[in-house]
């Protein structure tokens, strides 16, 4: 079994379905900030599937996305936890 | 060689991976969610973006890996804390069973004050003079 099938058959299988899981946390989710965290781990493993395809596919340029993606993660969740304090003032 | 290390490397994350999603679906309450997440996909993805620096071995590679998993481990924490002090102070309330909190009765909602912070009559009036 070459690497690239291991990859492709065996690993992204399994990130794909942690992030189905994920996205029945978020369609579940009783609080808004359960939902924030969803979307945190949901990116983050987009973080890690967009290595796997870097691999599978031998593009190195795919991991300058992946840092773009883990910027862009944190970026969301500090975003949202201030609106979310913002909101509770407001009401 | 390289190969079998690549294919320990990304197995043992993706493993990772799905605990953390397991424990997202799985655990009670939004502060045991917090926790589970940010540890097992934090590691997870550290260790399959560590397989694409070991599969690659190329500097310029490595150095991009470095750098994402050395960002990701430093703002993992910082949004999981700062996710977690927004959700108790917009009141998510706390799984029944956990019997341990410690802002219990600290935490003022109606002035949003915590017990020991200075308050706006005891503040020093330092600051109001330089202003």
């Amino acid at each position: 079994m070459s690497l690239e099938y291991y990859l492709l058959y065996i690993i992204l299988p399994i990130l794909v379905l942690s992030a189905l899981l994920v996205f029945v946390r978020f369609l579940l989710g009783p609080h808004l900030s359960d939902r924030v965290v969803s979307v945190d781990l949901l990116m983050t493993i987009g973080v890690g599937i967009v290595g796997v395809y870097a691999m599978a596919t031998a593009e190195a340029t795919f991991l300058d996305i992946a840092m773009i993606l883990g910027l862009l993660a944190f970026l969301g969740t500090v975003a949202f936890s201030y609106y979310l304090i913002k909101r509770k003032k407001n009401d | 060689m390289t190969e079998l290390l690549v294919m320990v490397l990304t197995g043992l994350g993706s493993l990772f991976v799905l605990l953390a999603a397991i424990g997202l679906v799985r655990m009670p309450d939004l502060y045991l969610r917090i926790s589970v997440t940010t540890k097992a996909a934090t590691l997870g993805v550290g260790l399959i973006l560590a397989a694409a620096a070991v599969w690659y071995n190329d500097m310029g590679v490595t150095s991009r890996v470095v750098a994402t998993i050395f960002f990701i481990f430093l703002t993992a924490p910082v949004g999981a804390h700062l996710l977690g002090r927004a959700s108790y102070i917009s009141g998510v309330p706390l799984w029944k069973g956990s019997w341990l909190n410690r802002l219990e009765g600290k935490y003022n909602p109606s002035k949003e004050t915590l017990a020991g912070m200075p308050t706006a009559e005891h503040e020093p009036p330092l600051a109001k003079e330089e202003s």
